[in-house]
């Protein structure tokens, strides 16, 4: 087996793991880098992110403004110290990334410009037209090439973590295009792998997007932190569940049901008025627009569509020459898609699965329970996004946190001894057998595809916008059942090049225990809070019971082992989560009775 | 009810076991809103699990799932079934590159271009974080934004007629991203930049054919970045007889 000797292995090459090569590199230039990504580090999901990323720009804005709408935000389940190190370091990853080129919307004097966004009291989104997430992950992509430390392992599919002696000391990889193995030996490794919204059915996420990290680190005895937490995005194509922005919102665009009313008003998010107001209306956060919109389908003022019901996202009061301008991308989905002009026709929308809040448990500064693991972005519970991330606090997430797991990484590396080659070496072929073996064995019945499509469905019933304990526990048994399946799982393709069928099985076994930790961590979850809503007795949060981090275990061959962790609290002391006027007013009181 | 189908024809390779590519035909049930992509993932789920092919992001952005669609380089996932039922489609691997599998190109030539541009800022005026951004107005961004939009899918190089006769051509995608860091307020190293472009592989390949700009799916305009390019170009050539050590260097 090809054995390759770095300092630092990042596996994902999205903007998380790019920034953190780019911190690594920065840090000691004679740190040997390896970058390791199933696909070029361009196409990856950071891509498909639009609306933007939030950092305090205004001198109307604060640090203690943009702290306390993510703690709120998060229903008070966020790690608040942790919050406030990433406020405080938002604004300058975002300069940072203007000195390295990315073209950033603009005032007429050339500041960068900054937009509305969903739960947030000040305009402080920065953005690159509704492109930015694509514009960040080139920026990072092409400023990478500048280190020549940073060597890529493109199109690599990683199929586990080399543990020894208590720490990890790299990783083993698929090369796609021959189908051969390499084993990476690093003294520190982060994972940047991203979310999992693949595996529910309807979601926003690119197909890359199936837990990889997640789970690998997962099966090495690293808690998943929080995973029932799922948000689901309220304005997103039926059927396919493609994006469109919350910028569209924040641009001022309407949410109105089938009789042309905008519902969000009567869901304690008014009064409705004819312009945006922050906090307010469609500028809601995304967990209780969506939850809105399963109400108005219950009183059947939802529009049937033939993907199910949708309400309409009305764009037309802007003109199409601000639709071109600021949501250049939205506008050609919606024609080329839909075939529908958004200057003259309103977007039929419904929720969809966007988000993973929970992930990979890491400290303040990256570093996994496991010696020399480091996670950041979507795949990490680093612990900013609490029980309902806020809008374009992902991306800055990615390049602050990205950052910090490099500087660690790179810190340990220079810390730790080298390895034992020839165990490592030996492990890896350990390895190397195994995933071969899912390959070669003949005689398998069962079609990835009718397991994933199972899968997906059944996270749908019992993990959706509301949850009930009957659906939950039928969606546990479900996935039991489909991990019992999967031991029979047929991969037709046998060969080595682009053996895509064979990477999409070992894919679906990292989905499923994805699945698992999510759909357990909801069923033990007896409140309601955030992005896991409950109607069956425990529709109230429950800060005496619940103020506290799940923490899903791996148990070969059986189901996740639950249990919970303390959430940290500096100083904002959990309170009444209220938008629109009611919001105004809780925070009213809340500002009187601390003085 | 009997369900609509469409046919499907896919050129297949797989270096393993045929010597040439050749063609298969497949029957997938048809809906109105179903992308080629969504054909061809039907394909891969339930008929044939051997086909290879890359996707991602399903919204025209990640620029992986580049095919010719009927001999047009498309992106498969903006491209729709019901614009040729109930004709059979014809999906192959993008034109002018080695196939590695199926619709699987090698995209190796492409990568190292790019890396080859200096495809990064390289300050006029360096800046500290501390300093804050660079002011840049609508109108400075204006003159590199569209060329930025790339999405590296190469639907132009299998347009490019040139690039098909000599794979050495730098090309128009990684010309159009030299010549967003070349227009870019910000950034100052145009000079070492334009030895790639006044190079053999460089902008004088072109032949001003204009395919690329016709199938790019973002409106980069690969054609006008090459253009201006050989003005540029044109001009460094006669600013070296009045400056001995200047112009290109």
């Amino acid at each position: 087996m090809e054995t390759y000797k770095a300092d630092v292995v990042i596996v994902g090459g999205g903007g998380a793991g790019l920034r953190a090569a780019i911190a690594v590199a920065e840090s000691d230039p004679t740190l040997k880098i390896a970058l390791v990504s199933k696909v070029y580090p361009m196409r990856s999901h950071t891509v498909a992110a639009e609306g933007g990323s939030a950092g305090v720009k205004q001198q109307t804005d604060s640090l203690e403004y943009h702290f306390n709408d993510t703690v709120g935000g998060g229903d008070w389940l966020c790690e608040q110290d942790v919050v406030e190190y990433f406020v405080a370091h938002c604004t300058e990853e975002l300069t940072q990334l203007e000195h390295w080129g990315c073209p950033w919307s603009r005032t007429p004097d050339g500041h960068v410009n900054v937009r509305a966004f969903g739960g947030m009291k000040i305009e402080r989104t920065w953005f690159a037209a509704d492109k930015t997430g694509f514009h960040m992950l080139h920026t990072l992509f092409q400023t990478s090439i500048k280190y020549p430390a940073i060597k890529r392992f493109d199109e690599h599919f990683c199929v586990d973590l080399v543990v020894e002696d208590g720490r990890v000391q790299g990783v083993v990889a698929i090369e796609i295009a021959t189908g051969e193995f390499t084993l990476v030996e690093a003294r520190s490794v982060i994972i940047a792998t991203g979310g999992a919204g693949r595996v529910f059915r309807e979601n926003t996420n690119g197909g890359v997007v199936t837990g990889d990290g997640m789970a690998l680190a997962y099966r090495h005895g690293v808690p998943l932190r929080d995973m029932e937490f799922v948000q689901y995005h309220p304005t997103c194509m039926p059927g396919t569940g493609l994006l469109f922005t919350e910028a569209c919102r924040g641009e001022g665009g309407f949410l109105v049901n089938k009789d042309g009313y905008r519902y969000l008003q009567d869901y304690g998010l008014g009064p409705a008025e004819p312009l945006p107001r922050n906090k307010f209306m469609e500028l809601g956060p995304r967990d209780r627009l969506s939850q809105a919109f399963w109400y108005e389908q219950q009183k059947g003022r939802t529009i049937e569509g033939p993907h199910g019901s949708v309400v309409h996202l009305d764009l037309r009061h802007l003109g199409e020459a601000k639709l071109r301008e600021r949501l250049p991308q939205i506008y050609e989905l919606a024609e080329q898609f839909l075939g529908v002009d958004p200057a003259r026709t309103p977007i039929p929308v419904r929720p969809a699965v966007h988000y993973t809040m929970g992930g990979i448990l890491v400290d303040g500064r990256c570093a996994s329970p496991l010696p020399g693991l480091y996670a950041a972005g979507e795949c990490s519970s680093v612990g900013i996004h609490g029980a309902n991330r806020l809008g374009s606090n992902s991306l800055s997430e990615l390049c602050v946190f990205g950052k910090v797991a490099g500087v660690e990484a790179a810190r340990f590396a220079k810390s730790a001894g080298p390895g034992n080659s020839t165990s490592l070496q030996k492990q890896a072929r350990a390895v190397e057998q195994r995933v071969m073996a899912l390959k070669q064995k003949t005689g398998g019945n069962e079609r990835i595809a009718t397991l994933r499509k199972e899968m997906a469905q059944t996270m749908e019933d019992g993990c959706g916008i509301y949850r009930l304990a009957e659906t939950m526990q039928k969606t546990c048994d479900k996935l039991d059942e489909l991990k019992a399946r999967f031991k029979n799982v047929n991969v037709e393709d046998k060969s080595s090049v682009w053996n895509t069928e064979w990477l999409l099985a070992i894919e679906l076994e990292y989905q499923l225990d994805v699945a698992q930790t999510m759909a357990y961590s909801a069923l033990h979850r007896r409140e309601s809070r955030g992005a896991h809503q409950r109607l069956d007795g425990f529709e109230q949060r429950d800060d005496v019971n619940f103020l506290k981090h799940s923490q899903a275990h791996y148990v070969a061959d059986g189901a996740p082992r639950i249990d919970y962790g303390p959430v940290k609290i500096t100083k904002s002391q959990p309170g009444t989560r209220a938008y629109g006027a009611a919001g105004e007013k809780a925070e009213q009181e809340r500002k009187a009775s601390h003085g | 009810m009997a369900e609509k189908t469409i046919e499907i024809e896919v050129l297949r390779y797989h270096p393993e076991k045929d010597r040439e590519p050749h063609r298969q035909v497949f029957e997938v049930p048809f809906t109105d809103d179903m992308s080629v992509l969504q054909g061809v993932q039907y394909i891969k789920d339930y008929l044939d699990g051997s086909l290879s092919f890359r996707w991602s992001c399903r919204m025209a952005i990640c620029g992986s799932c580049g095919m010719m669609i009927n001999g047009i380089p498309s992106l498969s996932c903006q491209t729709f079934l019901r614009d040729y039922y109930p004709a059979r489609v014809r999906v192959e691997a993008l034109s002018h590159f080695p196939i590695e599998r199926d619709l699987v190109i090698s995209m190796d030539g492409f990568i190292e271009k790019l890396e080859s541009i200096q495809p990064y800022i390289i300050p006029k005026e360096p800046r500290t974080l501390e300093q804050g951004e660079y002011l840049q107005t609508p109108e400075q961004l204006d003159a590199y934004e569209q060329f930025s939009s790339c999405i590296n899918c190469l639907l132009c190089y299998a347009a490019c007629p040139q690039f098909g006769l000599n794979p050495d051509f730098v090309g128009p995608a990684a010309i159009a991203l030299l010549h967003r860091y070349n227009v870019d307020s910000r950034d100052g190293a145009k000079a070492e930049r334009m030895e790639l472009v006044n190079s053999e592989e460089g902008v004088f390949n072109c032949t001003a054919v204009g395919y690329c700009s016709e199938v790019c799916p973002k409106h980069v305009d690969p054609a006008n970045a090459v253009n201006q390019n050989k003005t540029n170009s044109a001009a460094d050539y006669f600013l070296r007889f009045l400056a001995p050590k200047g112009g290109a260097k």
